[in-house]
């Protein structure tokens, strides 16, 4: 049997890499009340960026992480500009459906550039090897990844909390109508507001090749634990979207290596429960 | 003589609609175009005998989108997990066979009993949601349902399919041949009989209240419809008509696999209803037949390819044609129809 403090760091390391991946979703859900279930979308685009700058064009692991994130970041733009945009005042139905056709091509296109196999990562030695701390074995690389997304957390805690353009986002999550009435674009801030969510979904896919893999199914594998996290967060908080994601990753990583037969009919179980119990979240105040 | 039986089809708009019955008795008429759909079912059995498997596997799906329809497109239930009851229906019918209960008509009819008392259960869940709760609810049920049942290989033979299923012939005398003959009769005549079912329901003071729900559920009860328990019935019977769907094709093509319970089947039933229009009846078949059609032309490609073209469609339909090929062509009858009053202002009435 696995030691517990073993697998509940595996799971915070789980848990960074859905935070990264859907904080972007639930600020803009409780933004614009769009549903995009195309978000993991540019996850992967991420992790492809990644992919091909390593690999074909040797690039240092570290230096593609930006790239990504912008690539992704750029990829949103336009499908927001195109497509997306329309569908804010539509129902959930169109909302859902745009997204998954979007997802759909997205995973085709994957295919027919990528393959449809697992993508390999060569990552530089001194990330694979661990440390010993305290009778465990800490892998350098999650070590890494985790001390990545926290940074990335405070960064955009003292953003929302202590800037003008937090201040503005605050206001449109908590009454859109309202933030219009002072004059806030809220358009134009729920444009930079997904493109920044949706890098740093690039920035989650990019790290999360080493964890997870990276294949086309990645978007669809996914999303419904990204879903997870923003429904029992609740929509629009950053704290409670990390309290989620960690919370769904240490409970996953520790069904998987205790009750492995079970699979992942656990976490599903849970996710009906705790939404038929608090439809608004755990944190949540709607 | 009330106005109600004064009121024609011809000035069902003006008369009708002053009275619920006429409106209803208006829609209840069977139009010429319905008789031709109907009639034009029949041709695959003169004109491509070749593709009747083809076509019973085109009932089946239809079955099944007419199923979504009356949820989504009459009541305004939004599910992305509805091949949990399509599956549920599936495994039913393939569990019967296995135990040694191969006769089709009672398998169908067992296996709509117990998908539509499972679809009464979870019923209960749905209907108090909407928006993102109903999606994240109905995508978990479905995804649940597909790991339970890879999880449980003891009872549904896991990744590797149920084994050893066998549908006895029809009524002891068809027997289900390798032509599809059999097999689309069989389903042509079950989705037929379903489809008026769902037509007089749909076309009920019943209907009319689903309707109601779907337009605007905070006002409804205010003029005393229960929209909890309306919403539940057709729940249960939608699931219902899926499992009936579900066991159809475990009975015509004798396997089931895990497919049956996948995203990817709710996904495909969903873009059936969106391509064809949603809240029409006729939108699933429609929708149906162009989408297995197709992608049986398109069978060469790899199926990854083929969700690229669907992605497109799906975009494309939701983007220009948002009511669907069935309410492009309602619309541009209508146009042709004003057009062809403008111009012959002496047939309007006056």
């Amino acid at each position: 049997m696995p030691p517990v403090l073993g697998v509940i760091f595996d799971g915070i390391a789980y848990g960074m890499l859905l935070f990264l991946m859907s904080v972007g979703l639930s600020v803009t859900l409780g933004m614009m009340n769009f549903i995009n279930l195309a978000h993991l979308s540019f996850a992967m685009v991420g992790g492809y960026v990644c992919v091909v700058l390593m690999n074909t064009y040797g690039w240092p692991f570290f230096a593609t992480l930006p790239v990504a994130f912008i690539a992704a970041a750029a990829l949103s733009v336009v499908l927001e500009r195109l497509f997306f945009r329309r569908f804010y005042n539509a129902g959930e139905l169109p909302q859902c459906l745009i997204t998954i056709g979007v997802v759909f091509v997205s995973i085709a296109a994957a295919a027919y550039l990528f393959g449809t196999d697992l993508q390999p990562v060569h990552l530089p030695a001194y990330l694979n090897s661990s440390i010993k701390f305290g009778g465990l074995d800490l892998a350098v690389y999650r070590l890494v990844l985790i001390a990545i997304a926290l940074a990335i957390t405070i960064l955009l805690v003292v953003t929302v909390e202590a800037t003008r353009f937090g201040a503005q986002v605050r206001a449109a999550v908590n009454n859109q109508r309202m933030a219009r009435g002072l004059g806030i674009d809220v358009e134009r801030l729920f444009s930079v507001t997904f493109a920044l969510g949706s890098g740093l979904a690039g920035l989650g896919g990019a790290l999360a090749i080493n964890m997870l893999g990276l294949d086309p199914s990645f978007p669809l594998t996914y999303v419904i634990y990204v879903l997870i996290v923003v429904a029992v967060g609740g929509l629009g908080s950053i704290a409670g979207t990390f309290a989620a994601a960690m919370l769904l990753g240490v409970a996953d990583m520790a069904g998987k290596y205790y009750i492995p037969a079970l699979g992942s009919v656990l976490i599903y179980l849970v996710m009906l429960v705790m939404i038929t119990w608090r439809p608004s979240g755990l944190f949540g105040r709607r | 003589m009330t106005s109600e039986t004064i009121a024609g089809p011809a000035d069902a708009g003006t008369d009708a609609a002053a009275s619920p019955h006429g409106h209803l008795q208006a829609q209840v008429r069977w139009r010429w175009v319905e008789i031709a759909f109907w009639l034009a079912t029949l041709l695959p059995f003169v004109l491509t005998p070749d593709y009747l498997v083809l076509a019973s596997q085109i009932a089946i799906a239809g079955l099944f989108a007419l199923s979504l329809d009356l949820i989504l497109g009459f009541s305004g239930i939004i599910s992305l997990g509805h091949a949990a009851y399509f599956g549920v229906g599936a495994y039913t019918a393939g569990l019967l066979s296995v135990w040694g209960w191969g006769e089709p008509l009672s398998g169908l009819l067992i296996a709509g009993l117990v998908t539509g008392l499972f679809g009464y259960v979870t019923s209960f869940v749905i209907v108090r949601f909407r928006h993102l709760a109903l999606i994240m609810i109905t995508l978990g049920l479905g995804l649940l349902l597909q790991e339970a049942a890879n999880s449980a290989g003891w009872l549904t033979g896991g990744f590797d399919g149920l084994q050893g299923i066998n549908t006895w012939p029809i009524l002891q005398t068809l027997d289900f041949d390798l032509y599809g003959y059999t097999a689309y009769s069989y389903s042509l005549a079950v989705l037929f009989v379903i489809f008026l079912i769902a037509r007089r329901l749909v076309h009920s003071p019943f209907g009319l209240a689903l309707r109601g729900i779907r337009e605007n559920n905070h006002r409804m009860p205010a003029i005393g419809a229960p929209v909890h328990s309306h919403s539940r019935t057709i729940y249960t019977l939608a699931a219902g008509i899926a499992g009936i769907a579900g066991a159809l094709l475990t009975e015509t093509t004798q396997t089931v696999s895990l497919e049956v319970l996948g995203f990817q089947r709710s996904a495909d039933v969903l873009v059936m209803l969106i391509i064809g229009g949603t809240g029409r009846l006729y939108g699933g078949l429609v929708g149906a037949v162009v989408y297995m059609v197709a992608r049986d032309q398109f069978s060469g490609l790899n199926p990854q390819y083929w969700y690229f073209w669907i992605g497109l469609l799906l975009i494309g339909v939701v983007m220009f044609l948002p009511t669907g090929i069935l309410g492009g062509v309602a619309f541009v009858a209508e146009r042709l129809k004003a057009a062809v009053a403008r111009k012959r202002p002496w047939t309007k009435a006056p």
